[in-house]
C-alpha cells in the first residue's frame, strides 16, 4: 500500500506529486526526503528511510526510491512491506513513463505533467497497484506526449542503446527510439519500428598473474516495439544455445549460460527444439528474456592488459598495454595510485589520447579503439617518503600497497561475451499500409566491473 | 470546477452519479466516483451508486468500486462495519476480473482492519490459489502475502498447496520470487528440509538481484542474503565472487559486500576472500578503506594468523587512517583470541607516529599497558604521550593513559615509576577535566594503600575468549526470521527496526476499539467462523507493562510475604540454562528480576516484578527443582483482576517458552 508517489529532480524541485491515501502530511513530505538524503552519513543507506521524531503525522514513513536516469522516484508507505516488490514497481513506472514521455528526464517530465498525473490514475488507485501493462492502460489515457527535441550536439555524440551509434550512419537515427510509444496516431504507418537488443555486461577479475579470477556476464534481451500490439513476432536465437551445464547442442562448444529466465508473456513451445521465442509483445520496453553466465566463457575475454610495474624508491614506472579483440568504445582505464604522488609523466602510444590524475587516481580516456590493437601508456611517478613496509626490510622493488587494481570500462558493439546472436526476428504482422516494419537488431556488451590486479 | 461542498454541487454530483450514462462511460464514473470521495459529508449521496458499481458489467467499473467500499469505510473513521457490504465484497471473490479480486482483499483487509483483516479459509485460499496464473505480478505478490495467515489443516494439504506455489518461485518478477519463498518458509516451519531445499533454489534469483543493474534492488538483495547467512553460513560460500566489490558502486553496497563476505568465509575461499579485502584496505575512500580492515579483524577470530599479517603489513603503509583502524582491531583481537598477542606486540612499535584520532590512541594506549611486559619500548613510548599531555586534547585519552601506564608500572616498575609520578601530579593539580582528575585522585589514594591492593585491582583478565561467542550468536533457526523476509526488517537491519516500532508502537497505543462481533455469514467463500483468527492474534493490548519499575529487594520481599499466591503453574523444563539469557529475555517485555541463584544451583530460584500502567504490581517466583524438569511459577498480584493476570501469565509463558526453544 503506497501513501504518496513523488518525483524530484537530482537537485530536489518537486516535479510530480501524487498522495494516493490522503491520510499524509503534505507536500513537504518531498522536500523532508530531499532533506533526509542529502544529509546521510556515508555508512548509511540511502535506498530504505523512515522519519522518526518531529512533526507527528510524519512519523513512521519509510520513504523507498529509486535513482533513474538522475531523476528520483520516491514512495512512501506506513506499513511494513516488501521492498523487492516496490522497488520492481518504481523502475517498471520509470519504463512505463519512458514508454509514455519518450524518455525519461526532467524535461520530457515536467512538459507532461498532465500524461504524467493520468498514467499514475490508471496504475494506482487508493495506493494499490492496478496494472502496468501498456496494453490495458492504452484504452484510458487520453493525453498526448509532448515531445520536443532541441538539437543539441551531445546527441550526436551519445550512443544510446535503443538509439543508434551515430558514428555508423546506416543505423536508425538517434532519436529514433526515444520517442513516445502512443504519440500521434494519425502517421502510425512510418513508425512500425521494433527495436531488438542483446545486452551484456561483463565483471571480470583477473589476477595479477594474469589467470582468471571471476567471470560473470548478466545478458539480457530487450524489446522496444512500436507495432500495434498484439502482432505476433519470432525471436531465433543461436541454435547451439544450452542452458545449464550439462546440456549438450550442436557439433561446436556451444553456447552455454547458467540460467534463463523468461518474460511471462513469452511462448516457448519452439524454444526446446529450435530455440526461437513467440511473443505478442505489448508496445513499449519489455525485457524479454534474461541469462546468467560465470566463470566459463565460451570465448576468449575481449579485453586483456598487460601491466608492468617497476618500483625503486619512491618512483616508479608502470606501463600498461591494453589489447582489446573487438572494436570498443568510450575506454576508459581505471588505475589508483598510492597516495602522495607528486609527479606524473605520461607517455602514450597516440597524441589524442588522454590521461589525467583525479581523486587519486589515473584515468586514461580512449574513445575509439580498433580491434586487435595494441596500445601502451607508460606512466612515470614519484611518491615521495614512502619507503618499502619496515617489517621487509628495504624490499623496494615491490609496488606499494596504494598501486592497482587497474579497472577498465568500455563497450563492445555488435559484439556479446557469451556468444549469443539474434538469427532472426520475423513478424507475422503485415501492416496494411505500405512499408515492412522496421527491424533493428544490436547486440552489445559492456562492461559492469573489468578489474585486472597489479 | 470548485468543490466546495455546497448542497447544489452534492445534489449535482449525485445526479451524475445515478446517470447511467456516467455509469457505463468508466472513464468518467472513475473520476466522479474519486472526486466525491475525498470530499467529507456526502457518503450517504455515493453509497448507492457505489453499491451499484459493485454489480456493474463493466470490469473497470467494479474495480473502482471495490476499492471505492474501502475509501467510504475510511472516511467515515468510526462507522460500524457494514455486514451486508462485507458479505457483498466476499462473494466478488468469485469475480471473473482478476484485479477485481485482488482490490476485494485489499478493500475487505482495511475495512476489517480492527477485526484482524480478511479472512482466509480454506475455499478461499484454494480459490486464489488457482486463480493465482491469472494474475499479474503485482497481483500474485499481494496475493501470496495475504495467504501467508492460511493454516492448512493437514500435511498432506500442505503439501498440495507448496506444490501449486512451485511454479512461482521461478517467476521472472523478484517481488513474486521473495513472496513465494517466503510463503514456503511460513508454511514449511516444521519441516526444515523444505525450507532449506527452498533457500537452495533462491539462491539463483537472489544471487541475480544481487549483481542486478538496479542498486537498489541490488541493495535489498544483499540484505537479504545476509539474512539468510545468519541462519546457513555456508550457503552462499561457493558463490563468494558475486560479492565482489566493484570501484563504480555506490558505497552501501561496498558496505553490504564486505559484510557478506566477512560472513561467508570458509576453509576453501578464505584466501581468495582476504586478498580481495586487502586490495579495499587502501581504497581511496577512508571510510570503505576501513570497513574493509574491520571485516578483516571480524575473519581474524577464526583464521588468525593469516589476518594478523595482512593488517601487519597495512601498518607499513604508515597512514594515518589505516593505522588507527588497525589498532584497533588488534585490540578488540587480543581480547578474543590470545594465542596471536605475540605477532601483534611485534608489529606495534611504530605505530604511534600514526595515531592522531582518540579511539586509535585510546587502543595503542590500552595495548600497550596491558601488554607491556612483552613490547621493549612500550614505556618510552607511554613516555611520549606523557610528555604531551598537557597539550592533548581527548579526556578520554588521558584516562586510559592513566590506567595503562599503572598497568605497565606493576610489571616495570623501575622503568614507569618517575614518569608515573608526573603524570599523577599533573593530572591532580593541573588538569581541569572532573573525570581524569577524579581518577587520577583515586589511582593516588590507590597506590597509598599498597602495591599488593592495586594489583588485585588493576591486573584483571587480559583476554576473553567466550567474549567471542556472546558477541556473535550462534545459528539463530530459519523460523525465527521466516516472518521478517520480504519486508523491510532485513533492510533496515533488526535492531534498527525495533527502534523503529518502537517509536511507532509508543505513539499508536492509544485506547483500543474493542472487538465487534462477527456478524452473519453465508455462502461457501465466507468466513467459517472466527475463532480460528482470535486464537492466532493474541490480544496484547490488554496488558501493558511499564518499563524501568525497578523496586528494591527489601520492598520486594515485604509484599511477597504480604499477599497470597494468585496463580500458580507448572512449566516443563529440560536441562540447563543461562540465567542471563533468562534475565535479558525478561527485560525486553519489562519484567525485572529482582533476585536470581546462580547457573547451576538446585533448587534454582528467581524472583521477579512487573507493574501495568494501572498500577498494578506482579511479584512472581520461578523455582527448579533438582529431581524434576519442570519450573514452577508462583505469581502473586497487589490488586485481584483476573483478565490482567491472564495475560500476565501468558506473556511470562511466552518468553520461558522461547528459552526454552533457543536453548533446544
Amino acid at each position: 500500500m503506497i501513501s504518496q508517489f513523488f518525483i524530484l529532480s537530482s537537485k530536489g524541485d518537486p516535479l510530480i506529486y501524487k498522495d494516493f491515501r490522503g491520510d499524509s502530511g503534505g507536500r513537504d513530505v518531498a522536500e523532508l526526503f530531499y532533506r533526509k538524503l542529502t544529509g546521510l552519513p556515508g555508512d548509511e543507506s540511502p535506498v530504505v528511510m523512515v522519519t522518526t521524531g518531529g512533526r507527528r503525522h510524519h512519523d513512521g514513513r519509510h520513504f523507498i526510491h529509486i535513482r533513474h536516469s538522475s531523476l528520483y522516484l520516491v514512495v512512501t508507505t506506513s506499513e511494513n512491506v516488501s521492498p523487492f516488490s516496490l522497488l520492481e514497481l518504481l523502475s517498471r513506472l520509470a519504463t512505463l513513463l519512458g514508454d509514455y514521455c519518450g524518455s525519461l528526464g526532467e524535461g520530457t517530465i515536467s512538459r507532461n505533467v498532465a500524461l504524467v498525473y493520468e498514467l499514475l490514475d490508471e496504475v494506482l488507485d487508493y495506493g494499490y497497484v492496478q496494472t502496468t501493462s501498456t496494453e490495458m492502460l492504452r484504452n484510458f489515457i487520453q493525453t498526448e506526449a509532448v515531445v520536443s527535441k532541441p538539437f543539441s550536439l551531445f546527441d550526436l555524440s551519445s550512443v544510446g542503446l535503443f538509439g543508434a551509434e551515430t558514428q555508423q550512419s546506416k543505423v536508425a537515427p538517434s532519436s529514433a527510439a526515444s520517442r513516445p510509444v502512443l504519440s500521434s496516431r494519425s502517421d502510425q504507418s512510418q513508425k512500425n519500428e521494433v527495436f531488438l537488443d542483446v545486452v551484456e555486461r561483463l565483471s571480470v577479475l583477473i589476477a595479477s598473474n594474469g589467470s582468471l579470477l571471476k567471470v560473470d556476464v548478466q545478458g539480457e534481451i530487450r524489446l522496444k516495439s512500436f507495432l500495434p500490439s498484439g502482432s505476433e513476432m519470432r525471436i531465433g536465437l543461436t541454435e547451439e544455445f544450452c542452458v545449464g551445464k550439462s546440456e549438450l547442442r550442436g557439433y561446436g562448444p556451444g553456447i552455454r549460460v547458467d540460467e534463463v529466465s523468461f518474460h511471462s508473456s513469452v511462448n516457448l513451445d519452439e524454444f526446446e527444439s529450435h530455440r526461437i521465442l513467440r511473443l505478442q509483445p505489448p508496445q513499449g520496453e519489455l525485457t524479454v528474456m534474461r541469462y546468467q553466465l560465470s566463470d566459463d566463457l565460451p570465448s576468449p575475454l575481449p579485453f586483456r592488459l598487460f601491466p608492468s610495474v617497476q618500483w625503486d624508491r619512491g618512483s616508479g614506472r608502470t606501463t600498461l598495454e591494453p589489447k582489446p579483440r573487438p572494436v570498443s568504445l568510450n575506454v576508459r582505464l581505471h588505475l589508483p595510485l598510492p597516495r602522495g604522488v607528486v609527479s606524473l609523466s605520461q607517455e602514450l602510444s597516440s597524441p589524442e589520447q588522454k590521461a589525467e590524475l583525479a581523486e587519486g587516481a589515473l584515468r586514461w580516456d580512449l574513445p575509439r579503439v580498433q580491434g586487435g590493437s595494441q596500445l601502451s601508456g607508460l606512466f612515470q611517478m614519484d611518491v615521495p617518503g614512502s619507503p618499502g613496509p619496515p617489517s621487509h626490510g628495504l624490499s623496494t622493488s615491490a609496488p606499494p600497497l596504494g598501486l592497482g587494481p587497474a579497472s577498465l570500462s568500455f563497450e563492445l558493439p555488435r559484439h556479446t561475451c557469451s556468444g549469443l546472436q539474434v538469427r532472426f526476428l520475423r513478424l507475422a504482422f503485415r501492416p496494411c499500409g505500405n512499408a515492412n516494419p522496421h527491424k533493428w537488431v544490436r547486440h552489445l556488451s559492456h562492461s559492469d566491473a573489468y578489474v585486472i590486479r597489479i | 470546477m470548485p468543490y466546495l461542498g455546497s448542497e447544489d454541487v452534492v445534489k449535482e454530483l449525485k445526479k451524475a452519479l445515478c446517470n447511467p450514462h456516467i455509469q457505463a462511460d468508466r472513464l468518467r464514473y472513475r473520476n466522479v466516483i474519486q472526486r466525491v470521495i475525498r470530499m467529507p459529508g456526502v457518503q450517504e449521496y455515493i453509497q448507492q451508486p457505489i453499491l451499484n458499481g459493485l454489480r456493474d458489467k463493466a470490469s473497470y467499473v467494479r474495480r473502482v468500486a471495490v476499492l471505492g467500499c474501502a475509501k467510504m469505510h475510511n472516511l467515515h473513521g468510526d462507522s460500524e462495519v457494514d455486514g451486508a457490504l462485507v458479505n457483498e465484497l466476499y462473494s466478488l471473490l468469485r469475480d471473473q476480473d482478476p484485479i477485481v479480486v485482488v482490490n476485494c482483499l485489499r478493500s475487505l483487509e482495511e475495512i476489517l482492519k480492527l477485526e484482524g483483516g480478511v479472512v482466509i479459509n480454506k475455499p478461499i485460499a484454494h480459490h486464489l490459489l488457482n486463480r493465482m496464473s491469472k494474475l499479474d505480478q503485482w497481483g500474485q505478490a499481494e496475493v501470496l502475502n495475504f495467504l501467508l495467515r492460511y493454516q492448512p489443516r493437514s500435511e498432506e494439504e500442505l503439501f498440495d498447496i507448496l506444490n501449486l506455489l512451485d511454479s512461482f518461485l521461478k517467476s521472472s518478477s523478484p517481488g513474486v520470487v521473495m513472496g513465494a519463498t517466503k510463503l514456503f518458509l511460513i508454511l514449511a516451519k516444521k519441516f526444515p528440509h523444505v525450507q532449506t531445499d527452498v533457500l537452495v533454489r533462491v539462491k539463483g534469483p537472489l544471487l541475480a538481484a544481487c549483481s542486478s543493474e538496479s542498486r537498489e534492488l541490488c541493495f535489498v538483495a544483499l540484505c537479504h542474503v545476509r539474512q539468510i547467512l545468519h541462519s546457513l553460513p555456508g550457503h552462499f560460500s561457493s558463490h563468494y565472487k558475486k560479492f565482489f566489490c566493484s570501484y563504480s558502486e555506490p558505497h552501501y553496497i561496498k558496505l553490504q559486500k564486505v559484510e557478506v563476505l566477512c560472513e561467508l568465509v570458509n576453509d576453501e575461499n578464505v584466501q581468495q576472500v582476504l586478498e580481495e579485502l586487502r586490495g579495499y584496505c587502501t581504497d581511496v575512500s577512508a571510510d570503505f578503506a576501513q570497513a574493509a580492515i574491520f571485516a578483516i579483524g571480524g575473519i581474524a577470530r577464526t583464521y588468525t594468523d593469516q589476518c594478523v599479517q595482512i593488517l601487519t603489513e597495512l601498518l607499513g603503509l604508515r597512514q594515518e587512517h589505516i593505522t588507527t583502524v588497525v589498532v584497533q582491531t588488534f585490540r578488540d583481537l587480543v581480547w578474543l583470541c590470545p594465542q596471536c598477542t605475540e605477532a601483534v606486540c611485534q608489529a606495534l612499535p611504530g605505530c604511534e607516529e600514526n595515531i592522531q584520532d582518540s579511539e586509535g590512541k585510546q587502543a595503542l594506549i590500552w595495548l600497550l599497558g596491558v601488554h607491556g611486559e612483552r613490547i621493549p619500548n612500550a614505556p618510552y613510548v607511554l613516555e611520549d604521550f606523557v610528555e604531551n599531555v598537557k597539550s592533548e586534547t581527548f579526556p578520554a585519552v588521558k584516562m586510559e593513559l592513566l590506567t595503562a601506564l599503572l598497568r605497565l608500572f606493576l610489571s616495570r616498575p623501575a622503568e614507569c615509576q618517575d614518569m608515573l609520578g608526573r603524570l599523577l601530579y599533573y593530572c591532580i593539580e593541573e588538569e581541569k577535566d572532573m573525570a581524569v582528575r577524579d581518577r587520577g585522585l583515586f589511582y593516588y589514594r590507590l597506590l597509598l594503600v599498597g602495591i599488593d591492593e592495586v594489583k588485585r585491582i588493576l591486573c584483571s583478565p587480559k583476554s576473553d575468549p567466550t567474549l567471542g561467542l556472546l558477541e556473535d550468536p550462534a545459528e539463530r533457526p530459519v523460523n525465527s526470521w521466516a516472518s521478517d523476509f520480504n519486508t523491510l526488517v532485513p533492510v533496515y537491519g533488526k535492531a534498527h527496526w525495533a527502534t523503529i516500532s518502537k517509536c511507532q508502537g509508543a505513539e499508536r497505543c492509544g485506547p483500543e476499539l474493542p472487538k465487534t462481533s462477527s456478524f452473519a455469514v453465508s455462502g461457501p467463500l465466507i468466513p467459517e467462523d472466527n475463532k480460528e483468527r482470535e486464537q492466532e492474534l493474541p490480544d496484547s493490548g490488554a496488558l501493558m507493562l511499564v518499563p524501568n519499575r525497578q523496586l528494591t529487594a527489601d520492598y520486594f520481599e515485604k509484599t511477597w510475604l504480604s499477599l497470597k499466591v494468585a496463580h500458580q503453574q507448572v512449566l516443563p523444563w529440560r536441562g540447563e540454562f543461562h540465567p542471563d539469557t533468562l534475565q535479558m529475555a525478561l527485560q525486553v517485555v519489562n519484567i525485572q528480576t529482582i533476585a536470581m541463584s546462580r547457573a547451576g544451583t538446585r533448587p534454582w530460584k528467581a524472583y521477579l516484578s512487573a507493574q501495568d500502567d494501572t498500577g498494578c504490581l506482579f511479584l512472581t517466583e520461578l523455582l527448579l527443582e533438582p529431581e524434576n524438569s519442570e519450573m514452577q511459577i508462583s505469581v502473586k498480584q497487589n490488586e485481584a483482576r483476573t483478565e490482567t493476570l491472564n495475560s500476565f501469565i501468558s506473556v511470562l509463558e511466552t518468553v520461558i517458552g522461547t528459552i526454552e526453544e533457543i536453548k533446544s
